[in-house]
């Protein structure tokens, strides 16, 4: 899809305004894009390499560097089940098995109403909560058959309205008034900080 | 060297390697004392022209500071104190064996079929450093292969070790980011972003670099075995700043040029113009034979009958004689030509600059700087005129690095933002005919208001620099062919006398133009910048009087008085900034003898035309922009008939009953020392070496008063309301003959475009991409907008010799700056 939105393009002003660098707001423009379409278009990373004042591909290359930047169109929701290897043991492959079968469609896919996509992962480091998953980044612990169709069913009524699509962070955005901004300045002209001059000298040669 | 290395040894630091008490350089690399000590260690991801990243693992050491032995990578490692390295130990060993393993488990073993095979560091660690078997049993990975990130390079992501030496050199080095590592861990991968190619005018460089057959060049895939290979060392002729070059050939034909870290010079880079070079040599198109239009069409001819023809031509009064070009030959061919003109035949009516230079004396009274001075950490640059990216760009790699990495400021004084302008410190873009003007303003201190439409603010900063006793060298060429070099020389003389201190790099594009200018090839000069009165032994005569420049030339041939055109390599018709001038010139002419490679515009106007071979295929001597002499080698025979430049002045004298009195090159040159004053200590042998190479000493012109009779301060009025000014400068890639004759360079060149200020664009209601209608005069060209970036509002740039527009149709050499009309196109 697209190039991020006019109103979005505010937002990323701002979002730039808090570094010292345009180039350092990289990340969370990628969310704000992958906010706006719910997934990160090669549009918007075009779009990001010019406000930023970098090339496509170095966007491309930071973008594609992090799991949770989704560079193709997935499910408002994206579930992401864990099979390493203490959920395996309490049966996280079954609970991935149960999902597939449930929605009809692969690890990887996602289904034809463009709800939900499921995906295969790694441990997400709630091992003691076995078997878990998360939804857009939300977790669910200890999920039976029956949880997850329950968890299925509330997000297509809309009655679990705590999880927002796919590529929304927070549901309250931050907001940085410019007079309260912190630490701003141009590293360039920024006097390094008192502490660290004074470790500056003699950088002693270790084991000399 | 890289960054970390400091550039003077000031205290050795004593360590011991192998059970050997050494020093190293302080600051140095462990990597790299270890090399001086003749100690090598396995590598990949490192490169001494770039900063160490550390990626690959190999040149993992033992090392022990004090708190016991340890795997370290010596790339990223300072020589400390008392350090002991062991370089054969027990545990070095398995993890050099362990680093290759590891590398080889996806690496395919298409050695066989690879370009690098033969030449490969990886094959030759794995070889020297490696377990010799793998136990690595499974399906190694596979990608779509190769794939074009550029029109020059392919990319085989099966084979990629991850060094990250090319992607560091596109950022770090080439400053085009444009290849990057996509994803992460086991499925990390360079690439480009989709669409958008590695279209660097750097590229080549990381094929020379890649450590694997990851990245090939298009010209070069499969075209050779390495060890099947046979090499010379030379200089690149195919711009002024003569980087050194490894010409290699197969069967008689070149097959790659690969660039040699000179460190006075090019550190191993060069551009892609220099690197595929060697397709124009090889071109279908080369002259083969002599020709001759004895009846309407040229014909091949023999020698005998086409010297005999130039002779006839050349048979009259020096006067009626204009001779353009000689700025592609070597020195020994430019001093057998002017040996031939001007000492035999007296002619001084000889310009190896084609109107597109700066006036030759002004040049060489300047006092001159090298690369080195000019790139030196905490120096000041002066850019006058040019955008070295495009012009110059192997020197702009050294420039960018100064700026960049070694703290030198940069204050550019251009018609528009150049590809150094997002470092520079001052930014004065000049619109046409207010070079002078600036300059002055700058020497004399006066930058208390805005000049020319250059903010106080800018001028200030400037001046600040210029004051602030740090070194100061300005890099002047010609900006903008569509002003007079009047300009050019008004701020070289402002320069010269507010900054008594400063220090000159001539930016004269042309290949061996320095050589040219220095062995006489221009008027009013002999060999080493002497005054036409000196006598030279065995010359049996100097031109009486002052002849005439390349304008002075075409004009003369319009009025009648000069019937006679010589062309030196050079095609005056295309690459002649004024059209309309060079166009009469032709026309009004009775003879027009070229001595070229090709049959450009101008040589098919020839009625005699000889053949000469080309770099490459003769050997000779290159004085680059820093007069700087490096050998210029023969590695391949000319097709056909073809002659070297220096053999056909030689000929073309006997011919007529004179003698030149050598028959080889080595003659030449002794007779070059013997006679030139400026050569006098030049050691024949110090060329030949490999090295950077010795400078000539300066002529009697350096440090005498700038030639001023052609400085132009005054700025001209705009003419009409509606008139831009033009500003016409070169691309890299444009439609010159080398770069059009090399066929996978051919296509790189862009369409003519109208560079409008934004100012322009605004007032005109358009955006980039839209068309607009260009006139001038009878001429009328429908061209798209492109905003550029600097471009002071008033001016209009439009590359020369681009496709869609020749913007010389709008030049008039007559005029100081010319103008065209730029206007929305009713749709
Ligand atoms: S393509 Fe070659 S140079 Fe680039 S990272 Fe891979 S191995 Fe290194
Ligand atoms: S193994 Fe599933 S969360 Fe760690
Ligand atoms: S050469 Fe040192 S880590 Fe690659």
């Amino acid at each position: 899809m697209s190039r991020l939105t006019a109103q979005n393009q505010e937002v990323a002003a701002e979002i730039i305004s808090r570094y010292p660098r345009a180039k350092s707001a990289l990340i969370p423009l990628l969310h704000l894009a992958q906010e706006q379409d719910g997934y990160v278009a090669d549009d918007a990373m075009e779009h990001l390499a010019e406000l930023v004042g970098v090339t496509p591909a170095e966007v491309l290359g930071t973008c594609s560097f992090y799991e949770m930047f989704v560079r193709h169109p997935v499910g408002k929701y994206k579930i992401d089940i864990c099979t390493n290897i203490s959920c395996q043991l309490v049966g996280g492959e079954e609970l991935l098995h149960h999902a597939e079968e449930t929605l009809g469609i692969r690890a990887g896919g996602t289904t034809d109403d463009g709800l939900f996509t499921i995906e295969d992962v790694e441990c997400i480091a709630a091992c003691t909560e076995g078997p878990c998953l998360q939804v857009n980044y939300r977790y669910e612990y200890r999920l039976s058959n029956s949880d997850f169709d329950n968890m299925i069913e509330g997000l297509r009524d809309g009655s679990r309205d705590d999880v927002p699509p796919h590529g929304t962070l927070g549901l309250t955005r931050q907001h940085i008034p410019q007079d309260h901004l912190a630490g701003i300045g141009s590293p360039e002209t920024t006097p390094m900080p008192a502490w660290f001059e004074s470790r500056q000298p003699e950088p002693e040669a270790e084991g000399a | 060297m890289t960054d970390t290395a400091p550039t003077e040894a000031t205290t050795g630091v004593p360590f011991t390697l192998n059970g050997k008490d050494l020093e190293a350089k302080d600051g140095e690399l462990l990597i790299e004392a270890a090399e001086r000590n003749g100690v090598h260690i396995p590598r990949f991801c490192y490169h001494p022209r770039m900063e160490s990243v550390g990626m690959c693992r190999m040149c993992l050491v033992e090392v022990d500071t004090g708190r016991g032995p340890g795997l370290q990578p010596s790339c990223m490692l300072t020589v400390t104190p008392n350090m002991l390295v062991n370089t054969e130990s027990e545990s070095t060993k398995a993890a050099q064996d362990g680093v290759l393993e590891l590398t080889l488990i996806n690496h395919p073993l298409d050695c066989p079929v690879c370009d690098k095979g033969g030449e490969c560091p990886l094959q030759d660690n794995a070889f020297a450093f490696g377990p010799g078997e793998s136990r690595f049993v499974e399906e190694k990975r596979h990608y779509e292969k190769p794939i074009p990130i550029s029109d020059l390079v392919f990319l085989d992501r099966e084979r990629c070790i991850l060094c990250d030496r090319c992607t560091r050199f596109a950022d770090d080095v080439a400053g085009d980011p444009l290849i990057h590592f996509i994803d992460r861990g086991n499925q990390t991968q360079v690439n480009t972003f989709p669409g958008l190619p590695f279209s660097s005018y750097f590229s080549g460089n990381t094929v020379q670099i890649c450590p694997v057959g990851a990245l090939t060049s298009k010209p070069y895939r499969f075209t050779a075995r390495p060890w099947d290979l046979a090499e010379n060392e030379s200089t690149s002729t195919v711009d002024s700043t003569g980087a050194r070059i490894v010409l290699q050939s197969s069967q008689d034909k070149l097959v790659r040029i690969l660039g040699v870290d000179s460190d006075a010079v090019n550190w191993s880079w060069l551009s892609d113009k220099e690197r595929f070079a060697y397709e124009a040599t090889n071109a279908e198109s080369r002259l083969h034979d002599p020709m001759m239009d004895t009846s309407g069409a040229l014909e091949s001819v023999r020698w005998n009958a086409a010297l005999g023809a130039a002779v006839n031509a050349l048979a009259l009064a020096p006067s009626k004689i204009g001779v353009i070009g000689g700025a592609r030959m070597s020195v020994e061919s430019q001093y057998a030509w002017a040996k031939m003109l001007k000492g035999l035949a007296g002619i001084d009516n000889i310009d190896a600059q084609l109107g597109d230079g700066i006036d030759a004396e002004a040049i060489m009274s300047l006092p001159r700087a090298t690369i080195d001075e000019a790139a030196q950490p905490g120096g000041v640059i002066v850019l006058v005129g040019i955008d070295p990216k495009e012009d110059l760009p192997t020197l702009y790699l050294r420039l960018r690095h100064a700026v960049v990495k070694d703290g030198a400021s940069l204050i550019e004084m251009t018609p528009r933002a150049t590809g150094l302008s997002e470092f520079a410190s001052a930014r004065i873009h000049t619109q046409p005919g207010s070079l002078g003007v600036i300059a002055q303003s700058l020497g004399t201190g006066m930058v208390g208001t805005s000049v020319a439409g250059v903010s106080a603010r800018q001028l200030t900063d400037a001046s600040k620099l210029l004051k602030s006793k740090r070194p100061v060298t300005v890099i002047v060429g010609r900006g903008n062919l569509a002003e007079r070099d009047g300009y050019t020389v008004a701020a070289l003389k402002s320069l010269r006398s507010g900054f008594p201190e400063a220090k000159f790099l001539s930016a004269l594009r042309r290949g061996n133009i320095h050589g040219a200018l220095e062995m006489g090839l221009t008027p009013g000069l002999l060999p080493g910048g002497q005054p036409l009165d000196t006598e030279i032994d065995g010359w049996i005569t100097t031109p009486a009087e002052r002849g005439l420049d390349t304008e002075g030339i075409l004009r003369s041939a319009v009025k009648g008085e000069i019937s006679t055109l010589l062309l030196l390599g050079s095609d005056p018709l295309t690459d002649y900034p004024d059209r309309n001038l060079v166009r009469e010139a032709f026309d009004a002419v009775t003879n027009v003898v070229s001595v070229d490679a090709f049959l450009t515009e101008s040589s098919q106007r020839a009625n005699v035309v000889l053949p000469t071979t080309l770099a490459g295929e003769s050997a000779g001597t290159f004085l680059n922009l820093e007069n700087r002499l490096s050998p210029i080698r023969s590695k391949v025979t000319g097709p056909g008939q073809t002659r070297d430049d220096w053999m056909i002045a030689a000929d073309i004298a006997a011919v007529a009953g004179g003698d030149l009195g050598f028959s080889t090159v080595s003659e030449i040159r002794e007779e070059i020392s013997a006679l030139i004053p400026t050569f006098a200590d030049i050691d024949w042998s110090e060329v030949d070496a490999a090295g950077d190479g010795p400078l000539i000493a300066s002529s009697p012109l350096v440090g005498s008063d700038l030639r001023t009779s052609g400085a132009d301060y005054s700025v001209p009025v705009p003419s009409g309301d509606y008139g831009l000014r033009l500003v016409v400068d070169r691309k890299m890639w444009d439609l010159g003959t080398m770069v059009n004759e090399s066929a996978s360079q051919s296509q790189l060149h862009t369409e003519a475009y109208a560079g409008l200020a934004s100012a322009d664009a605004t007032r005109l209601g358009v955006f980039d991409g839209d068309k607009v209608a260009v006139t001038a005069g009878d001429h009328q060209a429908s061209l798209a907008v492109k905003v550029i970036a600097g471009l002071p509002a008033g001016s209009v740039h439009i590359p020369f010799r681009l496709p869609g527009f020749d913007p010389g149709e709008a030049i008039s050499a007559s005029f100081p700056v010319n103008e065209v009309a730029v206007e929305v196109e009713s749709s």
